[in-house]
C-alpha cells in the first residue's frame, strides 16, 4: 500500500502549518536571538523596534505569567534569556507585527548590550573545565583492566564526528489562537504534541486542558522537531494569549539553522584489544558529547550512545564512559539514530584502526565478532533472535563480497587517477524508548453509523508513513476497505499524554494501541452479528466487508452490521491503550532489558574516488536488512533509502562550521550541503532478510525509522580505503565528515 | 502595474515589483502548494513555471519563485502546482505516486513543477535530461532513488512527445490542463505592456544574487528591471567574435547553437553551475557585476579574455573583463553604467578549452575553487593562452603570469609543473567556509593539472606531474 498522502502531496494540497488559512487579524512573529554566544545581558532597548509601524508587541521573559522554563528532562533552559545568554541565537524576545516584514525589521532595531564571557565550543575543553550537563555515565561488562594483559594486540585512537543539521524542508513553525473559555489552540509542526501542550501550559500558567495542540503532518522532522518545535509554539501561544489574537511564526531558514540544535558532535578516545585470531577481547572508550548550552534531550541521547557503543559485536570486556559537555552552541538534540550513530562510528573506527595496523581486511575482524544468540549486551539484556550473522552471511552470498573485493583490487591496480574502496557496515539497533515510561500509546477509534472509520492516535505523520501503517492495521482487524478509514490529525484533546513520535517507535506503539481498540470493537460487532444470525460468536467473522457464517458468505455487509449495532445501542467508539511489555532498565546499575527487540542489517558500500580532484561517487550500496515481516515494503524500503542517504551525508558532506565566537558559519543551504540527486549512490539494492519477525513489533514488522541511517557510516570507511589505495603514506584517521577538502588533503598528505 | 497570467487567471497588481513572486503566490493569491524552503534558490520547494512568448511560441522553464522579483513576471505565464492540477493526476504526478517518490511531501510540488518544465521543453526527453530538470530540488526524506525511478517513467512516457508542439501534445495526453492551449493568445495581448520603467540605477536582472543578499532592500527600492529587456538578450556570431547580450542567462548560453559549436563541452561544464532553475534566471552580466571571487561565469569567460561593453545613456565603452574586476566586490562600473554585451574574440576555428570546478557537493553548490583555461596551439607550440581561477583571490582571477609563461611553450609535464609554480605565486587564497587556504592552493594545482590531463591525455599524466 502506497503512502496515503501521496496524491495530496503531488498536487500540493497537503496542508502544513504555514498553509492553514489565517484568521482575520492574524499577527506574525519573529524571534530576536542573542548576537553573542555567552555573556551577561546589561541592557536591552526595545524602544526603536516598538515604535516601528505595524509592531503590535514585543515579549520577553518579563511577560511570562508561568515559569520561563522549557527544559524537558532537566529544567535548565529558559524560553527567553533572562540575565545571561549561552548561545548565539538564543531567544531573547519575540516580536509580533501585522506582517512578517515588519516583525523582521523590528528585530533588527532591538539593541542589546552584553558583557561577554568566555565562549566554549569544544566538548573536551568543557569537560576539562568541569562544564558537564549531567554526571558522566559508564557502561561496563567484564573487566577491561585485567583483560589488556591477555590481548595480543592493543590499539588506541581518537575519533571525531561532526554534528548534522536536520534540514527538514519545512522550517519550525506554529500558529496559535485564542479559543473559547480562555483557552489556546496551537497548530505546531512538532513530533511531540503533548510536549508542546505541557510546556505551553507551564509558560502560560494554565492547566493542560486549556491548551489544545493539533498536528496534521509535518514537513520532515528527523528528531529536530521532537523537543525543538516547542519554543516556537510557546512563543506564538504566549503572544496570542496576552494579545488575544491569532499569532503565527514560521522561522526563516537562516534563523532556523542558527537557533536550533542539531545532531551532537562527539569527540572520542578508544582502546581496543584483540587476540591473535582477531577476537575483540576488550574495548574501552571515552566519549565527549557536545551538548550545547542546555540539556534538551542530551541525557537520553548519551544513553543511546552507550547502549550502541559496541554496535553489532559481542565484546566480553567493555568500559565505555560518556560525558555530556556543556558548550556555547544551541542545545543539540535528537536526530535519527539518537546518539547511536556516534557511538557506532567509534567502535567501527577502532576496528578499522586495528585492521589497518594488522594489515588485514576490516571485515576479517567484523565477521569474527558478531553478537550471537544468548550473548549478553553490555547493558545486561540477553541477545535473542539475533540476526546479524544471518544478514552478513546473506549479504556475502547474495552480493558476492569476495568478488567485489577482487574487482576493486584489479581496478585499483589498473588505474592511477581513480581508486575504489569498499566497506561493510553491520548494524544492531534496539527498539523502544530507553526511558521505559515513554513506551505507551493510545488510540481512539470511531466507527460512524455509515460504516466509515475515524482514527486518532498520538503518532505524527512526517513522511515516514505511520498513518498508512495505521490504516493497514485497522483495515486488517476489521477486514474492510482502506478507503473507509481516515486518520485524523494528532490532537491532544482526542488522544492525551502522548509520547513524541520518535525512537522509530511510532508505528509499534500507536499501531498496537490501535490494534487493541479495533479488536474490542470487532468483538462487539461480532456479538451483534451472532445476534443477527442467532448463532454463537465463534461461528461468525467479517471477511472483505462481508459477514461470514460458518465459512459461508452471508448477504450482510459491513455497513449493515454497523448500523444494526448502533441501533442496538452498542458503543462504536473505543480507546486502545498499549504499553510495551517486558522492558525495564535500572539506571543506577546501567543494566536491564531496555529494548523490545533489535533491528539488524548489513550494508556493502563501494565508492570511486577521483584522485585528481578529490571528489567521489558512491557506486553501490547493497543491503541485507532485517525488516521482520514487513507490513509495507514500499514504505519500509523508502525509509532504508532515505536513512542511508542521510547517513552518507553525515559522514561525507554535511559539515557544520562554527567560528570561535560560536557563530554558525554554515548557516544556509548555500554553505551547508545535504545530498542532492547527483550525490546519492548510483545503485541501492535492498534484500529483506527472511524472518517471521518478533511478536513485539507491530504485525511482526520491525521498526524502520532510524536503523538504516547507520549504514551510511560505511561510507567513511569505503572512502578511507580508496584514499589508501592512492596514497600509501595515508595514515588512517577518523574525522567525519570526510569532505572533498579532507579527502584531497589526505590524498596528497605526506 | 504588473500584468501577467497566473495559472488560468489574469493578474493585474500594484504590488511592489521587488517583492518575491513566491510571497505573491502564497499570500496574495493564497496558492499554498508552492512551498518556502530556503528563500535562496537552494532547495527548489518554491519552483514554478515561467512561460515566455518567444517567436510565436510559449516557451516554459522552471524558476525559483523565491528569487524572482514580481516585476520579472510581467507579460509571462506563471504556473504554480495548482495550475497543472486536473481532475485526474497527470502522468508526472502519477509517476511520483507510483514510485513512492514522496514522503513528507513538502518538497514534492517543487519536484512536480521541475518535471513538468521538462515535459514542456522542446528538447526530446531522455533520462539524463529528466534528472537534470530536478537538479535544483532537494528532498531530505527519500534518498532520491524512488524519484529517479519516477524520472525514468516520465522520460519513457515523453519519448513519443511531439517536440514541434509540446503544449498541444501534453494537453492531448492529459499532462497539463486544456487552458494551456489559450495561453499564447492571451500572452500576445499583454505584449507591449511594461512595468513602469525606473531610472534608478538599482538594476536587477535574474535576481539570483540580489534576492539572496538584500531582499528587504529590493522589496522597497525603486528598481530597474533588466530581466525581460529583449535588446539585451541573444547570442550571435559576428565575423570573428561571439556577442552575448548581457541579460542572457546561463541556460540560454549553454543551449545556444553558436556556443555549442565552439565549446562542444559547454553543457557538461555548465551542468556544474548551480541548478537548472537558477541557470534559467541568472544572467551573465549579473554574475560579472556581483563580482564574487568564485563566480562560475566570470571564471569561464575570463579564460576567454572577453571584452564587455559598458553603456551609460548614449555613451559606450569597451573594456576587458579581466580589467573589470578591481578589488573585492569592486568593479570598474560608473554610476548609471550597465553591461550591454559580452564579446568573445573568436578568430579561431579550433580552440582548446576546459573548465573545472570542485565544491563540497559537485552540483548545486558554490565552488571551493574553479578554473578555466583556453589554449591556441600552433605546431605544438602554445600560441595564445589564458588561465583563470576562482576562490583563490579577492576577485575572479585572471592568471596573467601563468598565462604569459605558457605562451611559446610546448606542452610537457615539466612545463605544467613549472607553470603551477608560477600560478601558486599569483594566488592568495584565504580560509573560509568553502575551504582552508592550504586546501584551495592544493586544489587549484590539481585543477590546473586536470586541464592538461584532460586536454592532453596522451602526453600529460598525473603520475608524471607528481613525480
Amino acid at each position: 500500500m502506497k503512502n496515503i498522502d501521496s496524491k495530496n502531496h503531488v498536487t500540493g494540497k497537503s496542508v502544513y502549518v504555514d498553509d492553514i488559512p489565517v484568521q482575520t487579524g492574524t499577527l506574525y512573529g519573529a524571534v530576536f536571538g542573542s548576537p553573542k554566544a555567552h555573556g551577561k545581558i546589561i541592557n536591552i532597548d526595545f524602544s526603536e523596534a516598538e515604535s516601528l509601524e505595524g509592531v503590535e508587541g514585543i515579549f520577553s521573559y518579563k511577560d511570562i505569567q508561568g515559569r520561563n522554563q522549557i527544559g524537558g528532562i532537566i529544567e535548565d533552559e529558559p524560553l527567553f534569556a533572562e540575565n545571561e545568554v549561552h548561545f548565539i541565537g538564543q531567544p531573547v524576545a519575540f516580536v509580533v507585527a501585522k506582517n512578517e516584514i515588519a516583525a523582521r525589521k523590528a528585530i533588527k532595531r532591538i539593541k542589546i548590550d552584553i558583557e561577554e564571557f568566555e565562549v566554549i565550543t569544544d566538548p573536551r575543553v568543557a569537560q576539562e573545565k568541569g562544564q558537564l550537563l549531567t554526571p558522566p555515565r559508564t557502561f561496563k561488562m567484564g573487566n577491561v583492566d585485567d583483560e589488556w594483559a591477555k590481548c595480543d594486540y592493543i590499539f588506541e585512537g581518537k575519533v571525531e564526528s561532526g554534528g548534522q543539521e536536520h534540514l527538514y524542508i519545512e522550517t519550525q513553525g506554529s500558529y496559535a489562537y485564542p479559543t473559547d473559555n480562555g483557552s489556546i489552540k496551537i497548530h505546531s509542526s512538532t513530533q511531540g504534541a503533548t510536549l508542546v501542550q505541557k510546556i505551553a501550559a507551564r509558560i502560560l500558567d494554565l492547566p493542560m486542558h486549556r491548551i489544545e495542540v493539533d498536528v496534521t503532518r509535518i514537513g520532515g522532522g528527523f528528531g529536530g522537531k521532537e523537543d525543538q518545535a516547542t519554543p516556537y509554539a510557546c512563543m506564538a501561544a504566549l503572544a496570542s494569549y496576552i494579545l488575544q489574537k491569532p499569532v503565527k511564526i514560521s522561522l526563516h531558514r537562516l534563523d532556523d539553522m542558527q537557533m536550533t540544535g542539531k545532531r551532537h558532535p562527539y569527540s572520542s578516545d578508544f582502546k581496543i584489544g584483540l587476540s591473535k585470531d582477531y577476537k575483540i577481547l576488550a574495548y574501552q572508550a571515552s566519549l565527549y558529547q557536545n551538548g550545547g548550552a542546555a540539556n534538551d534531550l542530551s541525557p537520553a541521547i548519551i544513553g543511546r550512545t552507550l547502549f550502541h557503543s559496541t554496535n553489532a559485536y559481542f565484546i566480553p570486556n567493555t568500559e565505555v564512559t560518556a560525558y555530556s559537555c556543556k558548550t556555547n552552541l544551541p542545545p543539540n538534540t535528537a536526530f535519527r539514530g539518537f546518539g547511536a550513530p556516534q557511538g557506532m562510528f567509534v567502535i567501527e573506527s577502532a576496528i578499522a584502526k586495528a585492521a589497518s595496523e594488522l594489515n588485514i581486511s576490516k571485515r576479517t575482524i567484523q565477521e569474527r565478532n558478531f553478537i550471537q544468540e544468548n550473548d549478553t549486551f553490555q547493558y545486561g539484556q540477553i541477545a535473542e533472535n539475533v540476526n546479524i550473522g544471518h544478514c552478513y552471511q546473506t549479504a556475502k552470498k547474495t552480493y558476492h563480497i569476495d568478488k567485489i573485493e577482487k574487482d576493486i583490487e584489479e581496478f585499483n591496480s589498473k588505474n592511477t587517477n581513480y581508486k575504489k574502496g569498499m566497506a561493510i557496515m553491520p548494524i544492531c539497533f534496539g527498539i523502544s524508548f530507553t526511558k521505559t515510561p515513554m513506551n505507551q500509546a493510545r488510540a481512539l477509534v470511531h466507527i460512524y453509523q455509515d460504516g466509515s472509520v475515524g482514527i486518532s492516535t498520538g503518532a505524527v505523520e512526517m513522511g515516514q508513513g505511520v498513518n498508512t501503517k495505521l490504516i493497514q492495521v485497522a483495515a486488517s482487524v476489521f477486514s474492510i476497505n482502506t478507503n473507509r478509514i481516515k486518520i485524523e490529525s494528532t490532537n491532544t484533546t482526542r488522544v492525551a499524554n502522548t509520547s513524541p513520535t520518535a525512537a522509530s517507535s511510532g508505528a509499534d506503539l500507536n499501531g498496537n494501541a490501535l490494534r487493541i481498540a479495533c479488536n474490542s470493537l470487532l468483538e462487539r460487532l461480532v456479538k451483534t452479528a451472532a445476534k443477527i444470525l442467532s448463532c454463537d460468536v465463534s461461528e461468525v467473522r467479517i471477511e472483505n466487508e462481508t459477514l461470514v457464517h460458518k465459512n459461508k458468505k452471508t448477504d450482510i455487509l459491513w455497513e449493515q452490521l454497523v448500523k444494526t449495532a448502533f441501533l442496538d445501542r452498542i458503543s462504536l467508539t473505543e480507546n486502545g491503550h498499549y504499553a510495551t511489555p517486558i522492558i525495564h532498565f535500572d539506571k543506577t546499575k546501567e543494566k536491564g532489558h531496555p529494548f523490545a527487540y533489535h533491528v539488524y542489517g548489513t550494508a556493502i558500500i563501494t565508492v570511486t574516488l577521483d584522485c585528481i580532484r578529490g571528489i567521489y561517487e558512491f557506486d553501490d550500496v547493497k543491503i541485507v536488512h532485517d525488516f521482520g515481516n514487513s507490513m509495507n515494503t514500499i514504505i519500509d524500503n523508502g525509509q532504508v533509502e532515505g536513512g542511508l542517504v542521510q547517513g552518507i551525508g553525515w559522514m561525507t558532506m554535511e559539515e557544520l562550521a562554527f567560528a570561535e565566537d560560536g557563530r554558525l558559519l554554515s548557516n544556509s543551504l548555500s554553505t551547508y550541503k545535504v545530498p542532492d540527486i547527483y550525490s546519492v549512490p548510483k545503485n541501492i539494492d535492498i534484500t529483506a532478510l527472511k524472518t517471521k519477525g518478533p511478536e513485539l513489533a507491530l504485525l511482526r514488522s520491525k521498526a524502520i525509522g532510524e536503523p538504516p541511517l547507520m549504514y551510511g557510516i560505511g561510507a567513511y570507511f569505503a572512502l578511507a580505503k580508496s584514499i589508501s589505495a592512492f596514497n600509501s603514506n595515508y595514515k588512517l584517521d577518523f574525522d567525519a565528515p570526510l569532505t572533498p577538502e579532507k579527502v584531497l588533503m589526505r590524498l596528497y598528505g605526506k | 502595474m504588473i500584468t501577467f497570467i497566473l495559472n488560468n487567471k489574469l493578474i493585474q497588481t500594484e504590488s511592489h515589483p521587488g517583492t518575491t513572486l513566491l510571497d505573491f503566490i502564497r499570500y496574495d493569491e493564497n496558492l499554498t502548494g508552492t512551498k518556502i524552503g530556503c528563500r535562496e534558490g537552494d532547495c527548489g520547494a518554491c519552483t514554478v513555471l515561467e512561460g515566455t512568448l518567444d517567436n510565436n511560441k510559449v516557451i516554459y522553464k522552471s524558476i525559483a519563485s523565491c528569487l524572482t522579483p514580481l516585476g520579472n513576471a510581467q507579460g509571462k505565464h506563471i504556473v504554480s502546482i495548482e495550475g497543472i492540477n486536473m481532475k485526474e493526476l497527470s502522468p508526472v504526478q502519477n509517476a511520483m505516486v507510483n514510485n513512492a517518490g514522496t514522503q513528507c511531501g513538502f518538497c514534492t510540488p517543487g519536484f512536480i513543477m521541475s518535471f513538468t518544465a521538462h515535459s514542456l521543453s522542446t528538447e526530446p526527453s531522455d533520462n539524463e535530461l529528466t534528472i537534470a530538470a530536478i537538479s535544483g530540488n532537494i528532498c531530505r526524506c527519500t534518498g532520491y532513488k524512488s524519484i529517479e525511478k519516477a524520472a525514468e517513467d516520465i522520460s519513457e512516457l515523453l519519448k513519443i512527445k511531439d517536440i514541434s508542439d509540446p503544449i498541444k501534445w501534453l494537453v492531448e495526453n492529459k499532462h497539463i490542463p486544456n487552458y494551456f492551449l489559450e495561453i499564447k493568445n492571451r500572452l500576445e495581448k499583454l505584449e507591449g505592456l511594461n512595468v513602469e520603467k525606473s531610472e534608478n540605477d538599482k538594476i536587477i536582472a535574474g535576481g539570483t544574487d540580489l534576492m539572496v543578499q538584500i531582499p528587504e532592500e529590493i522589496a522597497e527600492s525603486d528598481i530597474h528591471l533588466f530581466y525581460n529587456q529583449k535588446d539585451l538578450k541573444g547570442i550571435k556570431k559576428d565575423k570573428d567574435s561571439i556577442i552575448i547580450g548581457s541579460a542572457s542567462n546561463a541556460s540560454e548560453i549553454m543551449n545556444s547553437e553558436v556556443m555549442q559549436e565552439y565549446f562542444p563541452e559547454i553543457k557538461s561544464h555548465f551542468k556544474l553551475i548551480s541548478s537548472e532553475p537558477i541557470r534559467n534566471m541568472g544572467t551573465i552580466a549579473g554574475n560579472f557585476v556581483n563580482a564574487s571571487p568564485i563566480g562560475d561565469l566570470s571564471i569561464f569567460f575570463l579564460a576567454l579574455n572577453v571584452n564587455i561593453i559598458l553603456k551609460e545613456s548614449k555613451n559606450t565603452r569597451q573594456i576587458l573583463l579581466k580589467d573589470f574586476f578591481i578589488n573585492y566586490k569592486k568593479i570598474d562600473l560608473n554610476k548609471g553604467e550597465y553591461i550591454e554585451s559580452v564579446i568573445i574574440p573568436m578568430p579561431y576555428q579550433k580552440l582548446l578549452f576546459n573548465f573545472e570546478k570542485v565544491s563540497k557537493r559537485t552540483h548545486l553548490d558554490i565552488a571551493s575553487v574553479n578554473s578555466a583555461i583556453f589554449l591556441k596551439m600552433k605546431d605544438n607550440i602554445i600560441e595564445n593562452c589564458s588561465v583563470s581561477a576562482g576562490g583563490v583571490s579577492a576577485i575572479p582571477k585572471y592568471l596573467s603570469k601563468t598565462s604569459e609563461f605558457l605562451i611559446g611553450k610546448t606542452i610537457t609535464n615539466e612545463v605544467v609543473i613549472k607553470a603551477n609554480k608560477i600560478l601558486q605565486e599569483e594566488i592568495s587564497p584565504i580560509s573560509d567556509v568553502r575551504g582552508s587556504a592550504e586546501y584551495k592552493r592544493l586544489l587549484l594545482r590539481q585543477l590546473f593539472f586536470a586541464h592538461f590531463i584532460k586536454l592532453y591525455p596522451e602526453s600529460i599524466s598525473l603520475k608524471e606531474l607528481l613525480s
